[in-house]
């Protein structure tokens, strides 16, 4: 088990170095950031004070291994445009994204698991099917459609919902929240829906498959057979059984809803990370670009590790394949 | 043809079984036709500045336009004909679509076969590559490639190529493998022929079933992904607007009510994306050896 960790840590790391190479070099070797950051009419002594002082005159390499000297130090640089270090930029904006995805993710698989497993157990009822129907338009359509169309009716036909912010936020640990207040959750709801839909759909398919592949074994037959009643067939065992890919897809989901939040939040102008990279691709900032993008890719590798070890602690075959 | 039923026929025989799919391959064709034929069928040209006017910008459904013709679908802010906007905009969408898939297909396909073929440390590298990429979501990839490479056809086809190849690069690289060790491979590798007409004659045909499934979705999937980036501003110049990029022009103002800008060209890139994802639903279905009776 140890040597599984170790394996795996190493691999972490190495993905990481190696992501941290592309992106510096694939954002900071194209254009000329000095362009966006002074004025066009300054004088070239200004323009060199300025090159000299973000260190754009040194040779690429020399300014990747001080970025990465700093980032081994939590460093991860100043935005040209605000003008205040990027973590704290980052930070700032964090926590809005995060209920975002949280209440998104968490409410997507609770929902779609028992929708799944329920589309599962019984596939032939015109509910399952109905369900499926539903959970082929949430992979199939793109989610800034959807975002426009809850818009459209609950915000502007209907009036019941707001379109876009945070709304009232109460302050816990020094950390702006939404979903503590009534008015808070009312913004929350429609950007929530809209990230939610589709990992939705594909919980529902997750558990759908996983269910029907599950009682069709053994395992189900003989717990039938011994007189189990079929709640607890399904909650004690299949349960179980069809966790393992959900854990591995939600710990996925988890990562890659980040990502898809920098849509949901541009159409709902919530002010999250994702709108914060929106705007700083278009004013080309380049210290956020890499900055999010490290973090991006930690975060992902991070979940990648964590996975594995929570399947290895499940699933006693793959810790012995690693150490056979 | 020839004589009994070929294995073309006999495909579309199961095909045709599922009246939800001929539905949605009728619809994808139709599309398709609309969209090659747009200047042919459109009202007006609307990439033309000098047939638009402002006097018809924002019309509602049915307006009587200063060309002396009905605007079936509206006007855009720009004074267009949305229903010809849209044929325009189909063909666009349908044209990045096609392009990004069929050259990730061929990047991909080379690649993951390349890696079964060679094994290796080549193969651990390739595979190794493609596995962290597809940990990686698409829709930021491309994002920051675009960002990146700035605007225009050619920019946004790589960046797609980038965010997808990988998806192919996985499944060729999957069949390959698994055909790899057949011995029809080996006895051809016995021979004089020279590997790359090994592969490309005998060890492709036998990876092109799952292939082709891919290729369906991620065309569909580009159409998408191309739509939401233009829709964040960061796809096609404005001049010769997708359908994501009409979308985004609506979106303003959806608020006081003018939703018809918005909402067509969404409800045709609605249409044509679940269409092509229900075709490659129903052909993956009929090439998959577990499902069948």
């Amino acid at each position: 088990m140890l040597g599984f960790i170790i394996q795996r840590f190493i691999q972490a790391v190495g993905v990481m170095a190696v992501m941290s190479v592309i992106v510096f070099f694939g954002v900071y070797a194209i254009g000329n950031p000095i362009d966006i950051v002074i004025p066009p009419d300054a004088t070239q002594e200004i323009r060199l004070e300025a090159i000299r002082r973000l260190g754009l005159d040194r040779p690429l390499y020399e300014q990747y291994f001080t970025f990465l000297a700093n980032l081994l130090q939590g460093d991860l640089g100043r935005s040209f445009v605000y003008n205040m270090p990027v973590l704290e930029l980052i930070g700032g904006r964090l926590p809005a994204t995060l209920e975002l995805v949280l209440i998104s993710v968490i409410s997507a698989t609770v929902l779609g698991v028992s929708l799944g497993i329920y589309a599962g157990y019984r596939p032939d009822s015109w509910v399952s099917k109905t369900i499926m129907a539903v959970s082929v338009l949430g992979f199939s359509v793109p989610s800034f459609w959807v975002g426009l169309i809850l818009i459209l009716f609950f915000a502007v036909h209907l009036g019941w919902l707001p379109a876009g912010g945070r709304g009232d936020t109460v302050m816990i640990w020094g950390v702006a929240w939404s979903f503590p207040t009534l008015n808070g959750l009312s913004h929350i709801a429609l950007p929530a829906v809209n990230l939610a839909l589709f990992k939705l759909a594909m919980m529902i398919r997750l558990a759908r498959a996983g269910t029907r592949e599950i009682m069709l074994t053994d395992t189900i037959k003989f717990a039938r057979a011994a007189g189990l009643s079929e709640a607890t067939i399904l909650r004690r065992h299949l349960l179980k059984l069809i966790s393992i890919p959900i854990i591995t897809v939600f710990g996925l989901e988890l990562g890659s809803t980040l990502a898809f939040a920098v849509v949901t939040e541009t159409i709902f102008s919530w002010p999250g990370v994702g709108k914060l990279i929106i705007d700083s691709i278009a004013v080309l900032d380049r210290p956020v670009m890499v900055a999010y993008l490290i973090l991006v890719a930690f975060l992902f590798v991070t979940i990648n590790f964590v996975i594995d070890l929570v399947f290895a602690l499940i699933d006693p075959r793959v810790r012995d394949g690693a150490s056979a | 043809m020839s004589a009994g039923p070929s294995r073309l026929a006999l495909f579309w025989a199961e095909y045709s079984e599922n009246k939800i799919a001929v539905l949605a391959l009728v619809v994808v064709v139709v599309m398709i036709l609309l969209a090659l034929f747009a200047a042919l069928i459109s009202p007006q040209n609307p990439y033309d500045l000098a047939n638009l006017s402002l006097r018809d910008s924002r019309r509602p459904p049915g307006f009587v336009g200063s060309g002396g013709y009905t605007h079936i679908l509206g006007t855009d802010p720009q004074g267009r004909d949305l229903l010809s906007a849209i044929f325009y905009g189909l063909r666009i969408s349908i044209q990045i679509g096609l392009a990004a898939g069929f050259v990730s297909l061929s990047i991909g396909t080379t690649l993951g076969i390349l890696a079964a073929y060679l094994g290796g440390r080549v193969e651990t590298l390739i595979m190794r590559l493609v596995d962290l990429q597809l940990s990686f979501p698409a829709i930021l990839l491309a994002l920051v490639i675009v960002a990146l490479l700035g605007q225009g056809k050619a920019q946004l086809i790589g960046a797609l190529v980038a965010a997808q190849y990988a998806y192919f690069a996985r499944t060729a690289y999957g069949a390959a493998k698994a055909e790899r060790g057949k011995d029809y491979i080996e006895a051809a590798l016995a021979t004089p022929l020279s590997a790359r007409l090994v592969l490309w004659r005998h060890m492709l045909p036998n990876c092109t079933p799952p292939l082709i499934v891919v290729a369906t979705v991620q065309i569909a999937n580009s159409i998408s992904l191309e739509a939401t980036l233009s829709f964040l501003g960061l796809g096609l110049p404005v001049t010769e607007p997708s359908l994501g990029m009409l979308i985004s022009n609506g979106f303003p103002y959806m608020m006081s009510g003018r939703y018809w800008i918005s909402v067509y060209p969404g409800v045709a890139l609605i249409i044509l994306i679940v269409a092509i994802n229900i075709v490659g639903d129903q052909v993956r279905d009929q090439f998959n050896p577990r499902l069948r009776k």
